[in-house]
């Protein structure tokens, strides 16, 4: 007599076993998350600091040195955090231009047949990469740009102005001693994104060097020999195949230097950091600044990291 | 959540001081038998800021919050040197107090409501030692008088501090446009007003006129005349020992009442002497406590106030002699003057 085979006992079952581990992991980790997400919420209780968001409402009560979006001491909180905001994505905008225009500049001069341009990418890369940016920022704001002339002294062209105060385009006046000017870059500004460029730079012409390097030297023989020039060759042969290699390296390198622009503080830029802590002082709400700060950089981050992978897919070979 | 643990703490300090037994002949203070026994007092000082508790090379203090606790120590364990200094950093200056690691706190701190409630930092303070204020330095050659002439201009302020509201404040009041550029710390924040970025700087009075000290050319920067704040310094205790408080209070009460009076630390001896001869000054004679048993109701010696102006003179010796117009920081009396000259130093009468 022949019987049907049996179904296995459910502990040799192999469709049923993996999902049986499955969710016994799931299960531990929501409770192992639950019960960190109580805790946090009863200590919070017990100590009056249940998060509550009513204060971002209340008048803020100090002053932001420059801001693109108007404020005052009057307004709300929530409106001081936002001029921060905005203070960060200004400065880690121009940042990103910049650093990809330099960095470019080097990476690509570093293949140059000049002996000279290319000692000095190296020179340019090594000496910055190996210094802490915190230095090259407080060197950047009190040596270079403090060490401007101040009042009539600053420098003076057609329309432009360069003063201690900071760089002054449109028609500049001297009012009481104070450069004014339609559209004005402070010295905080200028020295901040100087060193995030100078700095970011760096790290992203080793980024282009490893790309365009990563071609091979054939690319290279065989555009010549159908006459190219070194510069059409960059344009036309090479970079197109070095930028599958760069664009994922420039992604964490344009991270970085959305996150480095926390350092304003150092050289006196009002962005979101120092909004946001001035504000903590203040308010007293510690919990809630914190969060409002490390959203506010997750976001940015992920939006520039969302660009990229973009911009990655577009540069990648498309196979059929 | 810091200012949390540092109200906790003295409340923990005070439990495990409920219940034990005081030797000190009707007067509780389990404090005051543990610097006794111990034979010297714990002095919480900042040690980093000139005039008011800065450490020498040679490991020495002096200042005028460290003249107080000289003054403690003197009136409490008859020698002024029985001291142990602590440096302690703003954050951990309460917790320090609350948890009995120093005895007495005396480091520029602000007496505020919230840090006397039992409720809030529960503390005990003792009389203003220093009535200071926020204030506004300018280099000299500025030619800026007032705060309204700083208008339209950059100021450097240290962020993370209540400097920046009341700066805010004045300014809104004063309804005039400034620009506040703001550091982190504190050597940024006078590095960049001595590059010229900023006209002016602000912070406490005190605080200015120290750093002022430090500065390549001090006589070329002013203090404006404007007050933006009121901070009364005072030294402190905890709530849980009043007797202990009540000794404190009453040794800095004895530096402003000997000046009041007119004795020095070098007319003391001879003060003294006339009164221990002449029956008919019985108010010095219960000051000094030839008569009267006033430094007992304390539980303290009967000559505390001599020892503790022995120690470190009145409290305008101590004034002139670390932040007066004779030292580095060069501040005038202003409301430090005895209130008979217009100021605030007022101590009750010794009866």
């Amino acid at each position: 007599m022949t019987s049907r085979a049996e179904d296995p006992p459910w502990w040799r079952n192999r469709r049923l076993l993996p999902w049986l581990v499955q969710g016994v992991a799931a299960l531990v980790v929501a409770v192992v998350v639950a019960f960190l997400l109580s805790n946090l919420l009863i200590n919070l209780t017990a100590r009056g600091l249940l998060l509550s968001w009513s204060w971002l409402g209340n008048p803020a009560g100090f002053d932001i040195s420059e801001t693109l979006l108007p404020f005052d001491a009057s307004l709300p909180y929530w409106r001081a955090l936002l001029a921060g905001l905005v203070n960060t994505l200004r400065v880690v905008l121009a940042g990103l231009v910049g650093a990809t225009v330099l960095g470019t500049l080097v990476g690509t001069a570093s293949f140059s047949s000049n002996g000279l341009l290319k000692r000095l990418a190296r020179i340019y890369v090594e000496l910055i990469r190996n210094i802490p940016l915190l230095l090259q920022l407080v060197f950047w704001y009190f040596v270079v740009f403090l060490a401007l002339p101040k009042g009539s002294a600053a420098i003076q062209l057609p329309g432009v102005v360069l003063a201690q105060s900071g760089l002054f385009l449109g028609s500049p006046e001297l009012v009481n001693g104070v450069w004014r000017a339609p559209l004005s870059f402070t010295v905080e500004f200028g020295a901040l994104l100087t060193g995030l460029v100078v700095y970011s730079a760096a790290f992203i012409a080793e980024v282009v060097r490893g790309g365009v390097a990563s071609v091979a030297r054939g690319q290279w023989e065989a555009a010549s020999s159908l006459g190219f020039s070194s510069l059409q060759t960059l344009r036309r042969i090479v970079m197109p195949q070095a930028l599958r290699v760069i664009v994922p390296g420039l992604n964490s390198q344009y991270i970085s230097l959305a996150k480095n622009s926390s350092l304003a503080v150092a050289c006196g830029y009002s962005d979101l950091y120092s909004v946001a802590e001035t504000t903590l002082n203040q308010s007293g709400r510690a919990v809630e600044v914190v969060l409002i700060l490390l959203g506010s950089y997750l976001v940015i981050d992920l939006l520039i990291s969302a660009l990229m992978n973009g911009l990655n897919g577009l540069v990648q070979l498309k196979e059929r | 959540m810091l200012r949390r643990l540092a109200t906790a703490l003295p409340l923990i300090g005070a439990l495990a001081l409920v219940g034990c037994a005081s030797d000190g002949g009707g007067i509780q203070s389990q404090k005051m038998a543990a610097i006794k026994s111990r034979g010297n007092l714990i002095c919480g000082v900042d040690g980093k800021l000139p005039g008011f508790s800065f450490v020498a090379p040679d490991g020495s203090y002096s200042g005028l919050d460290v003249d107080f606790c000289k003054a403690t120590a003197a009136a409490l364990l008859g020698d002024p040197a029985k001291v142990t200094y602590r440096d302690l950093s703003s954050s951990e200056r309460f917790a320090a107090l609350g948890s009995g690691e120093v005895d007495l706190l005396s480091r520029n701190t602000t007496m505020t409501l919230s840090r006397d409630a039992p409720g809030g930092n529960a503390l005990a303070f003792a009389p203003t030692t220093f009535y200071d204020g926020q204030a506004v330095m300018v280099p000299a050659s500025s030619g800026i008088q007032s705060l309204k002439d700083v208008a339209g201009k950059p100021i450097c302020v240290e962020t993370g501090t209540s400097t920046e509201l009341n700066l805010a404040d004045r300014m809104r009041e004063l309804n005039a446009a400034y620009t506040p550029l703001k550091f982190q710390s504190g050597d940024q924040t006078y590095a960049a007003y001595l590059q010229g970025r900023c006209v002016a700087v602000t912070s406490d009075r005190s605080q200015l006129a120290a750093k002022r000290t430090g500065f390549p050319n001090p006589a070329g920067h002013i203090l404006l005349p404007d007050v933006l704040s009121k901070e009364p310094l005072n030294p402190a205790t905890v709530n849980s020992d009043p007797a202990w408080a009540d000794a404190v209070r009453w040794v800095v009460y004895s530096l402003i009442e000997a000046e009041e009076i007119g004795i020095t630390a070098a007319n003391i001896d001879a003060k003294l002497a006339e009164a221990e001869a002449n029956k008919n000054l019985a108010q010095l004679r219960r000051f000094f406590g030839v008569e009267g048993d006033l430094g007992k109701q304390l539980g303290l010696p009967a000559d505390f106030v001599v020892k503790a102006v022995k120690a470190v003179g009145n409290y305008g010796e101590v004034f002139e002699r670390n932040v007066g117009t004779g030292s580095p920081l060069k501040l005038e009396r202003g409301v430090n003057q005895q209130w008979r000259q217009g100021g605030l130093m007022y101590s009750p009468p010794f009866l």
